[in-house]
């Protein structure tokens, strides 16, 4: 059910400002993404990655009141006719603070939480919970309460819960700041193997481009309400390397090191964007 | 009085057949034992209306928290005895006294052999608090699902608290010093922060409710389903049965306390 | 340093009191920690917690930085100065007045950090800084941890933020389960794959780079962009040189 051309996601000089500020959160803002593409969205704090975000299912403007421009269409249908629930069944949305998306007593219930609103019939429900919580690792959880498990099990029963609605497109706003590495990286993984076997749209919101850079073909950089940055990682890594320092934003340190080399004329390759790459690029120029 | 008598109240989660009771049947037997020891003094009721509770805890495997709390329900109790000796005969006192523990026995029962989510599933079933809960919040299920977040939120709530507290406290807020009224504003440090948290933790959980569906259609089906089974059935009557009969004696008998 | 769980945050309010040990002694500064209150060992250990939500509480900025020193008892005149002082150096001093509720989250952390250096605590414990911090606040805390330190202040981080760490290069102290598996300066410590897998860390960047190099002669214990920059520039000036010259 996507629009033109598999294109899951299409803004048109999007803009939008919140109820009682002054400035835009998003301005002139051009975007098309399609399905099953796995899209970073970084930029420093309060470049609008999260208003982006949440135009995308509704919570804009129905929750977070304010004055919408230009056009942004979900699965080829404009989200100004659509209300938060019904948007709900394309765009999930796995949230920052692990906790605070929990709000059953146990994971089971919670994963089942999406569909029971969506009116199906208890077989529906029944199997959609069963491949959700499946799908994201954590049917050993299914009768523990949310202040039982860790952050990143809170994680990634959120993420189940996301995935019973079964949506084409899942949204997540900076997912693994309060997880420890090596719980996130795991996340991460997870989220980047679901996107593979079920054809999923993935939009992760994230400073740490060396964590989620790996998966991302593509990223996309914010400043102040605008895109300035569009396009595959390496692409955009390489050619707008100061111009994302100048922003402020932490690039992967593999980058940085191969653009202080460069400068010195010691390297004249694409930057690498991780350290696998870096290893081979190194070696071969280290064993001539 | 600690606050260990909470514990007799809280859910454990083990399960048993008396865990597996429909909530509501519970609750009328809850009824069906609260409505007789209100309407009768006699003592040799109210003592075999305790008893009988006793199989009841025993197959729950809860009575070792039920004993914990009675002990820790031994002051209130004692204030009540003495009380109730000294306005008016002995064998009054002793009722009231057992009435007292009685009742919470049972509450104690239903709360300790109650999931919040089978109460919450229950109390959505019910006719009038959905009809509450439209004309008032807007939706059937509203109110329920207030009941069960509210549940849901004060183990999360309990850590925040102790947080605050440990921040505060680290800033050289001391909490057992003082005057009354000190000790009072001293909480202020506490409560403002708890406060805030509540609320943004609200607006976080309202804003992912919303990106779940929430409140999405009409009839809302559920995952899980409360049925009654036959043993159910066969605590429905026994309850309502007793509650008839002892209506129906207090009105025809005047029973004695001894 | 460690997972989730580790016992790092545990082990941060032993040291001023809040947690008292159930085996072993805790000292600060000779004292005993159980022959203390908190509010005694908290004017020489500040605890900068990680979430500001759960410190603040006040009208103004200005009266939530001095709440603490009121409670330690110092004098009117001393509290206004120490105040001054301390929004001025976290950048704050336009917000004196301002409610702290109206200020953004990063604002909000800078106000719970001013609050807890108001008193000048000699050793400041800092649970989790990095948080949910763009690049440039983590280089803004970076420079201040280390401006710091060079006053004389001993600072504790508690984190699980490799990469920053890697930056600043302090002393380690690595925790798993409960226990101190590994002490040591940053770059050995996070370079090394048995303690790094005990501690359930990730390595950083340039450790991970250099233990798949170590066949060129290099070292593993970097974990420093500019060292590595400074060893692998002169390996391959010399692979240049070497090249130019063959053929």
């Amino acid at each position: 059910m996507a629009g033109t051309q598999g294109e899951v996601i299409a803004a048109h000089g999007l803009g939008f400002q919140y109820a009682g500020s002054t400035s835009k959160a998003l301005e002139d803002v051009n975007i098309v993404i399609r399905q099953g593409e796995f899209v970073l969205l970084t930029g420093p704090s309060g470049c609008g990655k999260t208003t982006l975000c949440r135009c995308l299912n509704g919570l804009i403007p129905n929750f977070h009141p304010g004055e919408m421009s230009g056009e942004l269409l979900v699965d080829g249908v404009s989200v100004a006719a659509e209300t938060t629930s019904e948007l709900s069944r394309k765009v999930g949305y796995v949230f920052q603070n692990p906790e605070n998306q929990l709000f059953a007593l146990t994971v089971e219930k919670d994963v089942a939480f999406g569909p029971e609103n969506l009116g199906l019939t208890r077989e529906e429900i029944r199997d959609r919970v069963d491949w959700a919580m499946d799908a994201a690792g954590t049917v050993a959880l299914k009768d523990l309460a949310p202040y039982e498990l860790s952050g990143g099990q809170q994680q990634r029963v959120a993420l189940a819960g996301v995935l019973a609605m079964k949506p084409s497109v899942i949204v997540l706003d900076e997912p693994t700041s309060f997880l420890d590495p090596r719980t996130a990286e795991e996340v991460m993984a997870a989220v980047d193997t679901l996107r593979r076997e079920n054809g999923i749209t993935v939009i992760v919101v994230e400073h740490r481009l060396d964590l989620v850079g790996r998966y991302a073909e593509r990223i996309v950089v914010m400043d102040h309400g605008r895109i300035v940055a569009d396009g595959k990682v390496e692409d955009v890594l390489d050619s707008e390397f100061d111009r994302l320092s100048g922003l402020g934003i932490g690039l992967p340190k593999v980058s940085v090191l191969w653009s202080l080399l460069k400068r010195d004329g010691l390297v004249s390759e694409r930057l690498p964007t991780h350290v696998e790459s870096a290893v081979k690029m190194l070696s071969e120029r280290l064993r001539n | 009085m600690s606050l260990r008598v909470l514990n007799g109240f809280k859910f454990s989660s083990l399960k048993t057949p008396v865990h597996r009771l429909d909530p509501r049947a519970k609750f009328l037997l809850v009824i069906g034992i609260i409505v007789p020891s209100l309407l009768f003094t006699n003592i040799y009721l109210l003592v075999g209306l305790l008893i009988v509770q006793v199989p009841l805890l025993m197959v729950g495997r809860v009575t070792k928290r039920w004993l914990q709390s009675l002990r820790a329900g031994v002051f209130l109790s004692a204030l009540i005895f003495v009380v109730n000796f000294f306005t008016g005969p002995l064998v009054n006192a002793v009722a009231l006294t057992l009435r007292f523990l009685l009742l919470m026995t049972t509450f104690s029962f239903f709360f300790m052999t109650t999931s919040p989510d089978d109460l919450g599933l229950a109390i959505d079933k019910v006719g009038f608090i959905r009809w509450l809960s439209r004309r008032w919040l807007g939706y059937p299920n509203a109110l329920s699902f207030t009941f069960t977040t509210a549940v849901r939120l004060v183990p999360t709530m309990a850590v925040d608290a102790q947080t605050v507290v440990d921040a505060q406290r680290s800033r050289g807020l001391e909490l057992d010093k003082g005057n009354l009224l000190k000790r009072v504003r001293n909480y202020i440090p506490i409560l403002i922060p708890l406060l805030l948290i509540a609320i943004r933790r609200s607006l976080e959980l309202a804003e992912a409710l919303e990106a779940r569906g929430f409140p999405g259609k009409e009839r809302r089906t559920s995952l899980f389903e409360l049925r009654f089974k036959p043993v159910d059935y066969l605590l429905l009557g026994i309850s309502l049965g007793g509650i008839v009969l002892s209506f129906w004696v207090f009105f025809h008998y005047h029973v004695p306390t001894i | 340093m460690g997972e989730n769980g580790a016992g790092k945050t545990t082990l941060a309010k032993q040291l001023n009191g809040l947690l008292k040990p159930t085996l072993g002694r805790v000292t600060v500064d000779g004292d005993d920690t159980t022959k203390k209150s908190v509010a005694q060992l908290s004017r020489k250990v500040g605890i900068v917690f990680q979430n500001p939500d759960h410190l603040l509480f006040s009208e103004t900025v200005r009266e939530e930085v001095g709440f603490a020193l009121k409670n330690f008892g110092f004098e009117p005149g001393v509290v206004v100065k120490q105040v001054e002082r301390t929004l001025e150096a976290l950048d704050l001093a336009h917000y004196a007045d301002t409610s702290p509720f109206l200020l953004s989250g990063g604002e909000r952390k800078r106000v719970a950090l001013a609050a807890v250096l108001a008193w000048e605590p000699d050793y400041l414990i800092l649970d989790e800084p990095t948080i949910g911090q763009d690049y440039q606040q983590k280089e803004r805390l970076r420079n201040f941890i280390l401006q710091l330190n060079s006053q004389g202040k001993a600072v504790v981080m508690v984190t699980h933020d490799v990469e920053f760490v890697a930056e600043c290069n302090p002393k380690v102290v690595l925790m798993s389960k409960g226990e101190i598996v590994a002490q040591g300066q940053a770059d050995e410590v996070l370079s090394d794959d048995g303690l790094i897998e005990k501690a359930s860390l990730v390595k950083p960047q340039m450790a991970k780079l250099f233990s798949q190099l170590s066949e060129f002669g290099f070292p593993r214990d970097v974990v420093d962009v500019h060292r590595a920059k400074m060893l692998l520039g002169e390996k391959l000036s010399e692979v240049r040189v070497r090249v130019a010259q063959s053929s």
